[in-house]
């Protein structure tokens, strides 16, 4: 320990800390495989989905004069039930469908995560008023649910989002809450409680981030449900509305073709290749949640 | 002496434990040597490997470390080299361990008997009738209450203190050869650790068990212990009879254990009061824990609050911090009545009285840089930012004599008593006039309470700072109180002057409250056992 010496702000020296994207660059650097391979396949998604009507060879809803088209150079992964091609239905859907389902995951945490946090601090009666209701919500099955709502509200892209958002937001809430509890009882809170900061300082800077890796951890997986969600309610025929491309119902309109995969083996793989879609973007998702939530345990790894 | 008198011999023990940056030394070459019946006391700072050497003694090493040299030897059977299954047949019946956080260390979900004989039914030592027999006999001879129903309640359902005595009869029910004890009474508050320590010794002495007895507390060890063994940085500082340890420590370090016992500031009294709760009642829902709460606290002077857990202290603290309006009474503040409620505060009215916690590690939020957690209260009450904000929290830093580049520095990069400084800077930082101190020392070893209640007194001085110093250790109430403010079962017993209240006629709780402190004297505990009639 140091005696009482007068140190100057200029006499310290320049500090070590590091920039973010510095700090970023390390941690890419050491973040393993599956985490690499992981951020891959998002930025190709993104690229994808940016970049659709550049990369798409055909328009997303243009119709050619042959149904069910066989692969060939014109079309590569052939057309669907009415004439349109496939690929670059594929390639649009990249766009309707993360999109919607980022729209729809960050929502429902925005909800969940804020109406969790403020019962984890509040308690008392507005906890009380909160979790009965999540409790009710979840009580009913969440896809009849979805499925009611929007035959009640009609099938547009805003009410998909806001629909499975809300529905989506009370298993965010439920985890937010119970996580936030055990926090907001530490000291610190109370220390800024009593500096007399207000309740949004104390939920963004004192609560959220001592909380993150479990509600990051969450999001990979919610992330991924939605997009089954969505997809599924597609499949369905009530979530993204044709002309609109969409992976879960491309699955549905070219399901047939898997019955003739003993005369064309790859016209049968169509219907698969948008499933596959949807399962390569999931995995690749949870592996960077997974390289997230390794680093984040250590709260920090690059002393 | 015989060898078959000794029961333990360890020779030039050294382990390892493991971090990030590799295996680094623990216990650097210890020798120790126990005979049958008799009570060796460890003693050190924390990090000096007490607690690792009281389990090597068990041949037991924590998980992340390992014994690498040396031998130990029980009863003629190596532990280093014996296999786990034996020493699992030992561990609980020839080896027991009584642990720091008795609450901690029961099952909760099992009664307090089943928990107390397993061991020795496993073993079969026993029938299941026969020790739990035993065991209401062990608890009568501790003291404990309803000794022949307490057993069939559950860990929570009795105080910290009984707890520690029931894990005491858990440890002698196998009658062991060797009890290692490992800072048991350092979570108790004084008037329940005399009851604790005369429940150990006797239980001891009357079983002829060998004891190994881990505190940081000189006093306390003194009472325990046949001898004593000093241990720093893993070695071997010094060992002598207690008696002659007591009366002529050979090492300046060893006298430096017990050094905050020798400070003591000259009282000051003062008219002018900065702070004053008069008449306050409170309570939680419908139990009143304060009732008629009225305290002084003089400006630039140091009030302590002493009193026994649950007598109110930390209560008065929220009412006054605004956390908990009292039902009745109020607050005053440089005589202006202060809001009841923490909301209906100014900014000005929070920022002059400041807190600081009994635990750092829980009063400082994790994610956060020393620079973040300084900075806010400069950025939130004085408008710093940038260049200024920096250079005011490397003045701040000096001020607690950090130095600069600690700023940073994560809360899990600090010790426990830079922890506790930095803590000390956030309530600096909001230039406040008043500092409550929630047993800001209690969790710290006695080098480094000397050390924060000394920087605590300097800047008193450079500022004139005034303490509401929340307590139940008297040693730090000698250090650096003006006054004493006794308290009781939510009353306050009486408030004066520190050697008004020092000084007898006392009260009865204020004579029971310092009979309670252990004092550097091996007689102390036999003696005000007899003056109590607890023999």
């Amino acid at each position: 320990m140091t005696q009482s010496q007068p140190i100057t702000a200029a006499a310290s020296g320049p500090r070590s800390r590091r920039s973010r994207a510095e700090r970023l660059g390390r941690a890419l650097k050491k973040a393993p495989a599956s985490a690499h391979l992981g951020l891959v396949i998002i930025v190709a998604y993104l690229t994808v989905a940016i970049l659709a009507p550049v990369i798409a060879p055909h328009g997303e809803a243009q119709v050619f004069a042959q149904p069910f088209a066989p692969w060939s150079a014109e079309h590569w992964l052939g057309t669907d039930q009415i004439g349109r091609d496939i690929l670059s239905r594929l390639i649009y859907g990249a766009r309707n469908t993360i999109g919607i389902a980022l729209a729809t995951t960050f929502l429902a945490f925005l909800i969940g995560g804020g109406l969790g946090l403020a019962a984890a601090i509040g308690r008392g009666w507005l906890d009380q008023l909160l979790s009965r209701a999540v409790d009710v919500l979840m009580a009913i099955p969440s896809l009849i649910f979805a499925l009611m709502l929007l035959s009640i509200f009609g099938a547009s892209s805003l009410n998909l989002i806001l629909i499975i958002a809300v529905i989506d937001s009370t298993r965010v809430f439920r985890l937010t809450r119970s996580v936030a509890v055990s926090v907001a009882v530490m000291d610190y809170v109370e220390a800024a409680r009593l500096r007399g900061e207000g309740l949004g300082w104390v939920m963004r800077r004192e609560i959220l981030p001592n909380i993150l890796p479990p509600v990051v951890a969450e999001f990979g997986l919610r992330f991924c449900f939605v997009f089954l969600t969505i997809a599924s309610l597609s499949f369905l025929g009530v979530g993204i509305q044709p002309p609109s491309a969409d992976w879960g119902s491309m699955v549905r309109e070219t399901a047939q073709l898997i019955q003739f995969a003993q005369y064309d083996l790859k016209a049968a793989l169509t219907p698969l290749i948008p499933a596959a879609a949807i399962a390569l973007i999931t995995v690749g998702v949870n592996y960077v949640v997974d390289w997230f939530l390794h680093t984040a345990s250590g709260l920090r790894d690059d002393v | 002496m015989s060898d078959t008198d000794i029961l333990l011999k360890i020779r030039s023990l050294e382990v390892e434990g493991h971090s990030e940056s590799g295996w680094s030394p623990i216990i650097r070459g210890v020798d120790l040597t126990l005979r049958r019946g008799e009570v060796l006391g460890l003693i050190g700072e924390s990090g000096a490997g007490k607690s690792t050497l009281g389990l090597a003694a068990m041949g037991f090493a924590r998980p992340g470390c390992r014994i690498t040299a040396g031998s130990v030897e029980f009863d003629g059977i190596d532990l280093v080299r014996a296999s786990e299954p034996e020493k699992r047949r030992l561990w609980g019946t020839r080896l027991t361990y009584v642990a720091q956080s008795a609450a901690a260390s029961f099952n909760p979900a099992q009664r307090l008997i089943d928990q107390t004989i397993a061991a020795s039914v496993r073993e079969g030592l026993r029938t299941g009738a026969d020790a739990a027999a035993d065991a209401r006999a062990l608890y009568g001879s501790l003291m404990l209450p309803e000794p022949a129903t307490i057993g069939r309640r559950y860990p929570h359902q009795v105080s910290g203190g009984q707890l520690q005595r029931v894990m005491t009869a858990m440890a002698i029910s196998p009658r062991p050869n060797l009890v290692v004890f490992d800072e048991p009474t350092t979570a108790l508050d004084v008037t329940t650790q005399v009851e604790v320590l005369l429940a150990m010794r006797k239980a001891v002495r009357e079983h002829g068990a060998a004891a190994i007895y881990i505190t940081h507390d000189l006093a306390v060890v003194a009472q325990m212990a046949d001898r004593i063994k000093v241990l720093r940085h893993g070695a071997e500082v010094e060992e002598a009879p207690t008696r002659e340890m007591l009366a002529a420590p050979k090492e300046d370090y060893t006298r430096s254990l017990w050094s905050v016992r020798l400070l003591n500031k000259p009282a000051r009294a003062s008219e002018d009061a900065v702070l004053t709760v008069e008449g306050v009642d409170a309570a939680y829902g419908t139990a009143t824990v304060l009732d008629d709460v009225s305290i002084r606290l003089p400006r630039g002077r140091t009030v302590a609050i002493v009193g026994e857990s649950g007598s109110g202290k930390s209560t008065t603290a929220r009412v006054v911090t605004g956390l908990l309006p009292p039902r009745t009474g109020v607050v005053r503040f440089n005589g202006a009545v202060l809001p009841p409620a923490l909301a209906a505060r100014s900014k000005d009215q929070l920022r002059r009285i400041q807190m600081i916690y009994q635990m750092a590690d829980t009063a400082m939020n994790p994610r956060q840089t020393v620079e973040e957690i300084i900075g806010r209260p400069l950025t939130f009450y004085h408008g710093l930012r940038g260049a200024a904000l920096e250079r005011r929290v490397v003045d701040l830093l000096d001020q607690i004599e950090l130095p600069a580049h600690f700023i940073d520095r994560l809360p899990s990069e600090l010790s426990g008593g830079q922890k506790q400084r930095i803590c000390i800077a956030r309530a600096l930082a909001a230039e406040p006039d008043v500092i409550i101190c929630d047993e800001v020392t209690s969790a710290l070893d006695q080098i480094v309470q000397e050390n924060i209640l000394k920087l605590l007194m300097r800047l008193q001085e450079d500022q004139g700072l005034s303490y509401l110093f929340i307590t139940h250790d008297i040693a730090t109430v000698e250090a650096i109180a003006d006054e004493i403010v006794v308290m009781h079962k939510g009353h306050v017993v009486e408030q004066g002057g520190k050697d008004q209240v020092l000084a007898p006629p006392h009260p009865d709780y204020t004579r029971l409250l310092l009979s309670s402190v252990p004092e550097m004297d091996p007689d102390w505990l036999t003696r005000i056992s007899e003056a109590r009639g607890l023999g």
